[in-house]
């Protein structure tokens, strides 16, 4: 098999005494999809923030490449090629929808100052792929829609030529329809070689989308099975029992 | 790009302002101060809004909006300052002892020597830039909350300030240093009018490029006449200011000694307006500093976007801790500024300079348009706001109210201004 793009060892995280995430291994493949499962609080959000540097693991090492990485803020996830759409979107509500995209990365002028016409030109030809229906570029992003926010937050993810894509609960806020868009984009990106960790609650779309999926409870893991081999009831199983089919059939 | 143009861009109607993309909130401002300026004017016959009290009124404002602009940047990021004027005590101590103690007395420069004032004012900078990064580091690294820093920081600054001087009045300052305090250093009308032309200009350009800009990528463009308008209305007020300030005429005594200082006598029937001072000069020198920086810069943005979520802006790489120590060390920097104006105005440093001030600031700032919330704000709005307070302050002071009914009145105008501001923000849906 070929290096992983990304491989989590044995990562451990506590807050105040409570294990959050306790000795979990999970990796991920160039135009690999990998579904994270569990209820909440079973620790998927919490062991994906130690990747996107959002959190310091307490214990655990990270591969990208085959590589050690040090991952101690999102700075240097950035660097790894690591884009991450959070849950809550992480959007300055106050600021428009290129000055989002752009956050920590603005497009300058030769004399240093932000150049906001050429990063509201370059944020219209992206939404224009993304969401054509985009229009609100003037406004800041509180008086968008969810699904226009959502969008927003993705076009931030994609624009960057990421190599690793983080997905927490991207569908939460969307409707039918977008849902479809954002199923089309993660195949889309899966096709040109991007690996993706996809955090959802919806274990259809984690069968649909996912080519392997990592269950987890009480911040353990659970198992990792190929979605291939797996009904849904066997994930449910896993999710609700934390009963790992493959110990069943051995 | 071609994909991005070729979609219709909807034109809705819009009423006039939204077609001058003016700022309705920042109209509605400039609108109670021309109430106020008018109202005041009848109240004291004609007095308020002559050539000699709006020319006071500036050289007042000056130093309470200069740390404004600075406290936009605090507020917008969501913390608070209470230490501003405390802290320009300190400065303002500092610069004092330099300039009339350390200097010739350990240096041994002769009193009067050019070097004075330049070296005073860079000690002064250096110390507020550096008591403000600490403030800044604790507030930032130590996550010890705003309030708390910059409250311990009002006692020990205004007491420090005291310690340095033994409670003294130091005086009188450097003649040069106190170029910075309004009636003894103003360009002149001529000079002023240069100034006043190429701002005009300046400001006129700044419109038209920003059209440019934005028809490059094929954005839309307001009409024609209304950038006319904007560009006429703006040279308008910037030469209307500096008239008025042109036709504030030197008195004829001070002029007399003016000349008789240089060796010369002065022609009969002579005589010659103030002009722009320096002080206001430098004030807006600073607001247009600060509000490309606010507006142009990545370290503006990233003020902006941490105050609207300082998370994402965490999470987007920003280095929100290091982004605090730099806001309070500019913070402490125009504390100092602050303190050259203040005290070259009053041509001494005084035990009690400054006291209270971090009141005014904060009021300017809030009246000004900025959220306590955090996450919006501006330069412009910050400054008007103080020129409210201040007009506000003389004018009744003018009118004869009792320095007790003016301080209560000026606490009414700013819990006011907040409700409307709320008032106006849920009406609009502004956030």
């Amino acid at each position: 098999m070929t290096t992983p793009l990304v491989e989590m060892r044995n990562m451990s995280i506590s807050f105040g005494g409570i294990k959050a995430v306790d000795d979990v291994s999970v990796d991920l493949h160039p135009g690999e999809v990998v579904g994270l499962l569990g209820h909440n609080g079973a620790g998927k959000s919490t062991l994906i923030k130690m990747l996107s540097g959002a959190y310091g693991p307490d214990a655990g090492e990270i591969y990208i490449n085959g590589e050690r990485a040090t991952i101690t803020n999102p700075r240097d996830a950035r660097s790894y090629n690591i884009e991450t759409i959070y849950q809550t979107l992480a959007l300055a509500d106050n600021l428009d929808a290129a000055s989002n995209l752009f956050l920590g990365r603005e497009l300058v002028t030769p004399l240093g100052l932000v150049n906001d016409s050429a990063m509201e030109a370059e944020t219209r030809k992206i939404m224009a792929r993304l969401n054509p229906n985009f229009q609100k570029f003037n406004a800041p992003v509180s008086a968008l829609s969810g699904g226009q926010r959502q969008s927003v937050a993705i076009a931030r993810a994609v624009y960057f030529n990421a190599r690793i894509l983080i997905m927490d609960e991207p569908t939460a806020a969307l409707g039918p329809q977008e849902t479809q868009m954002v199923a089309e984009l993660i195949k889309k990106l899966k096709a040109d070689g991007i690996g993706i960790f996809l955090i959802d609650h919806d274990v259809h779309a984690v069968l649909d989308l996912c080519d392997r999926a990592s269950v987890m409870k009480n911040g353990k893991l659970v198992g990792t099975v190929n979605t291939k081999d797996v009904t849904d009831d066997d994930l449910l199983s896993m999710i609700i029992l934390g009963k790992n089919p493959n110990d069943a059939a051995a | 790009m071609t994909d991005a143009t070729s979609q219709p861009i909807p034109q809705q109607r819009k009423n006039i302002f939204q077609l001058l993309e003016l700022d309705t909130r920042l109209l509605g401002m400039v609108g109670a101060f021309i109430i106020l300026c008018i109202g005041f004017n009848l109240f004291t016959d004609g007095r308020f809004l002559t050539p000699r009290n709006v020319f006071n009124l500036t050289i007042q404002t000056v130093s309470v909006a200069i740390m404004a602009c600075g406290m936009v940047f605090v507020i917008v990021t969501r913390h608070i300052d209470l230490s501003v004027g405390a802290l320009l005590a300190t400065c303002s101590a500092i610069m004092a002892m330099t300039q009339t103690a350390f200097l010739p007395d350990v240096l041994g420069m002769e009193l009067g020597n050019p070097m004075i004032a330049p070296i005073a004012i860079v000690v002064g900078i250096v110390a507020g830039t550096a008591i403000g990064a600490f403030h800044g580091w604790m507030i930032g690294y130590l996550t010890i909350p705003a309030f708390i820093v910059t409250l311990g920081g009002l006692l020990v600054w205004r007491n420090v300030g005291w310690f340095l001087t033994r409670g003294q009045t130091i005086g009188p300052l450097d003649t040069n240093f106190q170029i910075f305090g309004g009636t003894n250093g103003t360009l002149g009308p001529t000079m002023s009018w240069i100034l006043g032309v190429i701002a005009a200009l300046a400001a006129i350009a700044g419109i038209w490029n920003a059209r440019r800009a934005k028809s490059a990528h094929g954005f839309p463009v307001k009409p024609v006449w209304a950038e006319l308008t904007l560009s006429g209305i703006s040279a308008a007020v910037i030469l209307g200011f500096i008239a008025t300030l042109n036709a504030y005429q030197i008195p004829q005594g001070r002029l007399r000694r003016m000349f008789e200082a240089s060796g010369e006598t002065m022609p009969e029937g002579y005589s010659i307006g103030y002009g722009l001072p320096v002080s206001v000069l430098l004030l807006i020198v600073i607001a247009v500093s600060m509000t490309i920086v606010a507006r142009r810069t990545r370290f503006g943005r990233y003020i902006f976007a941490t105050g609207g979520n300082p998370d994402a802006a965490e999470l987007s790489g920003v280095n929100t801790r290091m982004l605090t120590v730099k806001i309070f060390a500019l913070m402490g920097a125009l504390c100092a500024i602050s303190a050259v104006v203040a005290s070259a105005r009053l041509t001494n440093h005084t035990n009690d300079i400054g006291t209270l001030d971090e009141l005014r600031v904060i009021a300017a700032a809030v009246i000004g348009g900025t959220a306590l919330a955090g996450g919006m704000g501006t330069i412009h709005g910050a400054i008007l706001g103080a020129l409210i307070m201040q007009s506000l302050q003389s004018g009744m002071a003018m009118v004869g109210v009792d320095a007790p009914y003016q301080n209560i009145v000026v606490g009414i105008v700013l819990v006011l201004a907040v409700f409307i501001d709320i008032v106006y923000r849920k009406r609009t849906g502004d956030a």
